[in-house]
């Protein structure tokens, strides 16, 4: 996979210098716009993962690309961290998360997709999910070593399950793969990357942060329970939406195998994995909700962005 | 830090409201004494009897009000 397409000053600056053979410079750069700060950074966090073919792997801890991410990082942060309210969970723990996330309401694209979504509207989603889903669960596997031995276990045991239980022809990013094939859509890693809006981008890199800062490993963990808590039903809606669409069997088994495993896995996030976290270190506890809220809140600005076009067209 | 008993790993969860979670590979007859495997990890059973995917949880038990959910 290449480079993506730059959207603004500095990721044009720095795609540039990515690519070049000289030395890396040139990045002190303000970014144009968010979409221009989230193609930067989700192209250096990608660094991380697969990398690039016009990119030398040596870059991936390049100094002056690191300083970079470190700057986009922190203001993205900061503007996350700005957007949330700290709250206290009612006790015990596991069902005052629950009830945090079930409190939080926000606009349903599932609900769309279920019943008045056309043909063209659901290839479009599932292009823009296909950045996600094509490495479903690999953010919060960054997080796996930075845990007490508790919720490492409990983690391990949720991502046994989504990485295939052993066998690449469950592996969830692979089903996912499987189903934009079967749907005529291209299935290689970012083929739709230069389509996707920066809530997408957003959604993505705010995984990533999560997951590649230890110190940031509750937020990493409390994201991943709002995933899971808000994954069953939406994804029955959106299987029975594929359904009335006619889309190919193996893209509703995409929906059909989160309904069942995500009714479990809501329940080792929040009770076997969020629950031992803090138990062991109680004081992390304001991490986890600011990652949950941020979870359904970013979720929330993209299917609020998507309905509005969707209505407006 | 460990326990003085070592770490609770339990075979059976009973979620209060929610499933109840089995660790390991079993055979779970449902209502109509149909047998099903378990295929993953970790399996979360119907308790609230609301689900569309019998025996296994498929999260209804969260729009179920408070006195409904098991």
């Amino acid at each position: 996979m290449l480079l993506p397409k730059a959207r603004g000053e500095l990721s044009e600056a720095l795609f540039d210098t990515l690519r070049s053979e000289s030395e890396v410079e040139g990045l002190d750069l303000r970014p144009t716009d968010g979409d221009d700060a989230h193609i930067a950074l989700w192209a250096m966090y990608e660094l991380h993962y697969a990398g690039f073919e016009d990119v030398d792997d040596e870059r991936e801890w390049n100094p002056e690309v690191l300083r970079l991410r470190r700057r986009l990082e922190r203001d993205f942060e900061a503007e996350l961290r700005a957007r949330h309210t700290a709250t206290t969970l009612d006790e015990p723990f596991a069902e005052g998360l629950f009830a945090y996330i079930a409190d939080h309401d926000g606009p349903s694209l599932a609900a769309h997709v279920q019943r008045k979504a056309d043909r063209e509207q659901v290839l479009e989603l599932l292009r823009h999910r296909s950045i996600y889903h094509l490495k479903e669960s690999d953010p919060v596997a960054w997080s796996v070593p930075r845990l007490p031995t508790a919720p490492k276990a409990a983690l391990m045991e949720l991502q046994y399950d989504e990485f295939g239980g052993g066998d690449p022809n469950r592996l969830h990013a692979h089903l996912f793969a499987l189903g934009l094939e079967a749907s005529g859509l291209r299935a290689d890693p970012f083929a739709y990357i230069d389509d996707v809006p920066a809530e997408i981008l957003e959604l993505n890199n705010a995984m990533s942060l999560f997951g590649l800062h230890r110190r940031l490993r509750a937020a990493s963990l409390g994201h991943l329970a709002a995933f899971e808590a808000t994954s069953s039903l939406p994804s029955r809606r959106m299987a029975q939406g594929l359904a009335r669409l006619e889309l190919p069997q193996e893209m509703i088994a995409y929906y059909e195998e989160h309904v069942e495993a995500d009714a479990v896995h809501e329940q080792l996030a929040v009770r076997t994995i969020c629950g031992a976290l803090v138990a062991a270190e109680p004081h992390l506890v304001d991490d986890v909700v600011f990652g949950a809220f941020t979870c359904l809140d970013l979720e929330d600005r993209y299917a609020q962005r998507m309905l509005d076009e969707w209505v407006a067209a | 830090m460990t326990p003085e008993h070592g770490f609770e790993h339990p075979d059976v969860i009973i979620c209060p409201g929610g499933p109840l979670l089995l660790r390991g590979d079993h055979v779970v007859e449902d209502a109509d004494g149909v047998a099903h495997e378990t295929v993953r990890p970790v399996s979360a059973v119907c308790r609230c009897g609301k689900s569309a995917d019998q025996p296994w949880c498929d999260g209804t038990h969260k729009v179920l009000a408070a006195r409904d959910r098991p």
